[in-house]
């Protein structure tokens, strides 16, 4: 099995990964990840497995960076969020007024960089769950094993996380006109 | 019958199936009662969509610098799997 072809195949889903866990550095992550995979591709019988391995590979270097870089993983309550709906919040605020499908709506001002930019800003023991569960397809069971966690552990998060991502979503399209801009259209 | 309250913090879970299914039963039982509990999860579901289509893009310039790295991985020595014993 040739090396370069696999990664080649596998290149812009690493970098999308790569974005998703360290922003800014991505480059430098994937570059990070290629090498080590590189130095014991040798033990990758299955090609099949190879997308699974270079996502187990990516996830546990940048998991060596923010340790190296002295950020503890924290688990922060995210108070408030428990109970949050932001289909509700929604309904209730009705930002768009002469809309008959307000939550679509909504949903459809967010471009791929505005939903990359409201999970960036999530703290990394929610993003990371979230990044492997919603964007990668990693059941989660397999997202528990690679974070090194119980299932109970990454369910929590994730729902912590999902919670406290919603909240994000209205927080962001207040913050950047997405509501009014829409408002605008309607009038 | 369980509240919409008790019903909420359980749609993410229903939805992606990671809830028990005495629970799931329970949600089931709602949902087929409360017209907004049913709404609320299928604009989570389209929120799960939105979500999992905005992965990044590779930029071309990056694309670049990575087929360069990739050459130097083959063509180097020092790295490879067989080099190493």
């Amino acid at each position: 099995m040739e090396f370069a072809e696999l990664a080649r195949e596998q290149l812009p889903r690493l970098y999308g990964l790569a974005r998703q866990l360290v922003g800014e550095d991505a480059e430098d992550l994937v570059q990070e990840c290629l090498l080590k995979a590189y130095r014991s591709h040798a033990e990758l019988r299955d090609r099949q497995a190879a997308p699974a391995w270079l996502t187990r590979i990516m996830v546990n270097c940048a998991r060596d960076r923010f340790r190296s870089r002295g950020r503890r993983v924290r688990e922060s309550p995210l108070p408030d969020v428990e109970d949050f709906s932001l289909y509700r919040v929604i309904a209730a605020e009705d930002p768009f007024p002469y809309s008959d499908s307000l939550h679509l709506d909504f949903l459809h001002r967010f471009g791929p960089e505005d939903v990359w930019a409201v999970l960036r800003g999530l703290p990394e023991i929610y993003r990371l769950p979230l990044v492997l569960v919603h964007m990668h397809d990693v059941s989660t069971k397999q997202a528990a094993r690679l974070l090194s966690v119980p299932l109970g552990t990454l369910l929590a998060r994730l729902h912590r996380g999902r919670k406290q991502f919603e909240k994000d979503l209205w927080t962001y399209a207040r913050e950047h006109d997405l509501l009014r801009e829409i408002a605008r259209e309607g009038t | 019958m369980i509240r919409c309250e008790d019903a909420l913090r359980d749609l993410w879970g229903y939805l992606c199936d990671e809830v028990t299914p005495e629970s799931r039963a329970r949600i089931a039982e709602h949902l087929d009662a409360c017209r907004r509990c049913c709404g609320e999860i299928a604009f989570l579901n389209e929120l799960r969509r939105v979500v999992a289509e905005a992965e990044p893009e590779l930029p071309a310039d990056v694309g670049v610098r990575m087929e360069a790295f990739l050459a130097t991985l083959e063509g180097s020595t020092d790295d490879r799997p067989d080099a190493q014993g």
